[in-house]
C-alpha cells in the first residue's frame, strides 16, 4: 500500500512536469506573435522591444528559457508576470481563488442534491413515465451550453433585469466574508446553471449504476430475507451504486477549481476562469499559461486523491 | 426516453427478428437499420439533423428569400438609443447590436457548426483509431508512448487547454510557424488535440483483446504483414465502436466550437457562429431576448438531436444495452 501511494505520487509529479513543459511549448514556441512586442504594448519603439526581449531572456534558446521558468516554478511557485499589468500571475490567481471555490462548492452541492435523488427515483421504476420525463429532461440539460442557460436564467430571474427578479444579477458577487447573505443571493443563479448539466449527468450515471446493482445476487438475498424495498435500495443498492459517482465528483471538483470559465463569464464572477478570459482578451500569455498550469495541477491532484482514496475504500483495487 | 424499450417488448421483437432471420438473411447493417428504425425518438432526431444539413447547404437561397444577407447592416432597425428591434415580418428573428439580420446569421451559423462537427470529428476519429490500433497491436514501447501521451493530454483542463491553444493560435499570424491560422483551422486543431484521446483509448482496449483471437493468429501464420492485419483484419471488427463513439463525440465537438467562439478565439467575425452570437448577446440580454434565444435555441436543439441520435445508434448497435 505504501509503495503504491509513493509510486502514484511520483507519477503525478512527473505528469505535472510534462504538463508544465507542454504549456511552455504551447505558449512560447507555438505562437507566431512576438512576446516582446505583446509585452511592450502598442506604439512601442524598436529599442523598447529589444530591451524587453533582453529582460525576459527571449533571445536565449527555448530550453534555457524553460529551465528558468521551471526553477522559478519549483522554488517559489512563480508563474511569471503579466504582460498586461506586470502583476505576479500567482498572486492574481490566488486573489481570485475564493470566488472560484464559492462557485465550485455551491454548484457541487446543488448538482449532488438534484442529480442523485433524480437518478434514484428514475432507477426505482425504470421505463415508467416519470423516468422517461426525467431522463429526457436530463438529456436536454446535458445539451444546453452553460452560457445559454445562464442568459436564460438571468433574463427570467435576475434582480434589476429579469422578468421575475428572484435572485442576484450578473456582476453582483461579493466575498462571503463581506456579507454572506448577499454572497448567497449573488451566486444562486450561477450555482443552479452550473449544476444543470452536471446534475443531469450524475442522474443518468446514478440511474444506470443503480439499475445494474439491483440485479446483483446480494440484492436478491436482501429482498429474500424480508427487508423492505426502501432499506434494500438505500442500505445495499446505493452503497455500491454511488462509489463510482464519488470518484467522478472528486475529478469534477478538481476540474472546476481550475476555473469554471464559462459560468464565471456569464455571471461576471471575478474568479480564475474570468481571469483566464481577460488574459485571452489582452493577449496576456503568462497569465493564460499560469491558469492552464494551475488548472492542470488541480486535475492531477484530484486524480491522485481519488486513486489513493479508492485504494483505501475498495479492497479489490490491486496495487500492481 | 423511448430508446429504452419495454423488456417484454424487446423479447417479442427479438423473437420476431429470429423468425424473420430464418427466412431472409440480413447483413449486420440491415439488422442495425431495423433496430434503429423502431427507435422513434432517434428517428425524429435524424430527421432534424437532415433538415439542418439542408438548411446549412441552402443558407444562401433561404436567407435571400426570407431575410437579408448575413453581414449587411440595417442601422434603421436600431431605435434612437441604439437598441436593436425584435422579430418582425421582414426580420424574422430580429436584428443584432449593429443591425444585422439574426435569422440569416443563425442559418449561416448552422454551416459553421456542422463543418466543425464533421471535420473535427473525422480527424479526431482518424487519428484516434490509427494510434489506438497501433498501440494495441504492437504493445511494448509504442503502446507506452501513445498511452502516456493520452494520460498527459487528459491531465489538462479540457476547455482551458483548447482555449489556450486557440488563443495562442489567434495571435498574429497564427501558430506553428504560421501553419495554423485563426478561425476554423484553429478551432479544429484545438478540438482534435483533445478529442482523439477518447477514441484512441477505447480502440486500444478493443484491439488488445482482438489481437489474441484465432483469426489474427491465422493471418499471422499465413504470413500477412502487420499493416495488412491491422487494416484488413482488425479494422473491420472495430466498425461498431467507431460509429458509436463518432456519433457520441459530434455533440461535444459542436459544444466545444461554440464555447471557443463564445470566448472569442473560435470562428472569427464577421463570419456568423452561434457561440459568438451568444457572446455578443451577453451584454444586451435584458433588452434583446431574441439575440440569445434564437442562436442558443438552435445550438441546444442541434446538440440535443445529435445526443439522441448517438443514444439511438448505440442502442441499435449494441443489443446488450438496457439503459
Amino acid at each position: 500500500m505504501g509503495a503504491y501511494i509513493v509510486r502514484r505520487t511520483l507519477w503525478a509529479i512527473l505528469l505535472l512536469l510534462v504538463v508544465s513543459f507542454l504549456t511552455f511549448v504551447i505558449f512560447n514556441v507555438f505562437p507566431s506573435a512576438d512576446p516582446a512586442a505583446l509585452r511592450a504594448g502598442r506604439n512601442a519603439t524598436p529599442a523598447l522591444i529589444e530591451q524587453i526581449r533582453r529582460n525576459l531572456g527571449l533571445s536565449k534558446p527555448f530550453y534555457t528559457q524553460y529551465w528558468i521558468y521551471l526553477k522559478g516554478l519549483l522554488e517559489h511557485f512563480n508563474l511569471g508576470y503579466s504582460y498586461y499589468n506586470t502583476e505576479s500571475v500567482k498572486s492574481e490567481i490566488f486573489s481570485r481563488l475564493p470566488a472560484t471555490i464559492s462557485v465550485t462548492v455551491g454548484g457541487f452541492v446543488a448538482w449532488m442534491l438534484i442529480g442523485i435523488p433524480v437518478g434514484i427515483i428514475s432507477a426505482i421504476k425504470p421505463r415508467s413515465l416519470l423516468d422517461r420525463i426525467m431522463m429526457g429532461g436530463s438529456l436536454v440539460a446535458i445539451s444546453a451550453p452553460v452560457y445559454f442557460l445562464g442568459l436564460v436564467s438571468l433574463f427570467l430571474f435576475a434582480q434589476g433585469t429579469g422578468v421575475l427578479q428572484w435572485a442576484g444579477a450578473a456582476g453582483s458577487y461579493v466575498p462571503i466574508t463581506q456579507n454572506p447573505g448577499t454572497w448567497f443571493n449573488s451566486l444562486i443563479l450561477a450555482w443552479l446553471t452550473l449544476a444543470a448539466a452536471f446534475a443531469a449527468f450524475y442522474a443518468r450515471m446514478t440511474r444506470g449504476n443503480l439499475i445494474e446493482v439491483m440485479h446483483e445476487d446480494y440484492i436478491r438475498t436482501a429482498r429474500a430475507k424480508g427487508l423492505r424495498e426502501s432499506v434494500v435500495i438505500t442500505k445495499h443498492g446505493l452503497r455500491a451504486a454511488l462509489t463510482p459517482i464519488v470518484t467522478m465528483a472528486g475529478m469534477d471538483i478538481g476540474l472546476l477549481l481550475g476555473g469554471a470559465i464559462l459560468t464565471e463569464i456569464v455571471f461576471n464572477i471575478p474568479g480564475i476562469g474570468r481571469y483566464a478570459y481577460d488574459a485571452i482578451v489582452n493577449a496576456d500569455l503568462p497569465a493564460i499559461q499560469g491558469t492552464v498550469l494551475f488548472g492542470a495541477f488541480f486535475i492531477v491532484f484530484a486524480n491522485l486523491v481519488v486513486d489513493i482514496l479508492y485504494a483505501f475504500l475498495d479492497p479489490r483495487v490491486t496495487y500492481g | 426516453m423511448s430508446s429504452v424499450r419495454d423488456e417484454e417488448e424487446l423479447h417479442r421483437e427479438g423473437a420476431a427478428d429470429f423468425v424473420a432471420m430464418d427466412i431472409v438473411g440480413r447483413t449486420p447493417w440491415q439488422l442495425f437499420w431495423v433496430r434503429f428504425r423502431r427507435d422513434r425518438v432517434a428517428f425524429v432526431a435524424l430527421g432534424f439533423i437532415v433538415l439542418l444539413v439542408l438548411v446549412a447547404i441552402f443558407a444562401g437561397p433561404i436567407s435571400s428569400a426570407f431575410g437579408h444577407p448575413p453581414n449587411a447592416q440595417y442601422p434603421n432597425r436600431l431605435d434612437s438609443f441604439g437598441t436593436p428591434t425584435g422579430p418582425s415580418s421582414s426580420f424574422l428573428f430580429g436584428v443584432d447590436q449593429i443591425g444585422r439580420d439574426v435569422f440569416s446569421r443563425v442559418l449561416y451559423g448552422a454551416q459553421v457548426s456542422l463543418e466543425v462537427a464533421l471535420l473535427a470529428t473525422a480527424i479526431s476519429v482518424g487519428i484516434g483509431v490509427v494510434l489506438g490500433m497501433v498501440a494495441g497491436y504492437f504493445r511494448g514501447w509504442v503502446d507506452t508512448i501513445i498511452s502516456r501521451l493520452i494520460d498527459v493530454t487528459l491531465a489538462f483542463p479540457i476547455l482551458l487547454l483548447a482555449l489556450g491553444i486557440a488563443s495562442a493560435c489567434s495571435l498574429g499570424n497564427g501558430c506553428a510557424a504560421g501553419l495554423i491560422h485563426p478561425g476554423l483551422g484553429t478551432v479544429i486543431v484545438a478540438i482534435v488535440v483533445i478529442n482523439w484521446t477518447y477514441i484512441g483509448r477505447i480502440i486500444r482496449g478493443q484491439v488488445l483483446s482482438l489481437r489474441e483471437k484465432e483469426f489474427i493468429e491465422a493471418a499471422r501464420a499465413g504470413g500477412a504483414r502487420s499493416r495488412t492485419i491491422i487494416f484488413r483484419e482488425i479494422l473491420p471488427n472495430l466498425v461498431a465502436p467507431i460509429v458509436v463513439y463518432s456519433t457520441l463525440i459530434i455533440p461535444q465537438n459542436i459544444l466545444l466550437e461554440a464555447a471557443l467562439s463564445y470566448l472569442g478565439v473560435g470562428i472569427q467575425p464577421p463570419r456568423a457562429s452561434w457561440g459568438q452570437m451568444l457572446a455578443d448577446a451577453t451584454s444586451i440580454y435584458s433588452t434583446a431576448w431574441w439575440y440569445f434565444a434564437f442562436p442558443g435555441g438552435a445550438l441546444l436543439l442541434t446538440v440535443l438531436a445529435f445526443n439522441l441520435l448517438g443514444d439511438g445508434v448505440r442502442d441499435a448497435l449494441d443489443p446488450r444495452t438496457t439503459t
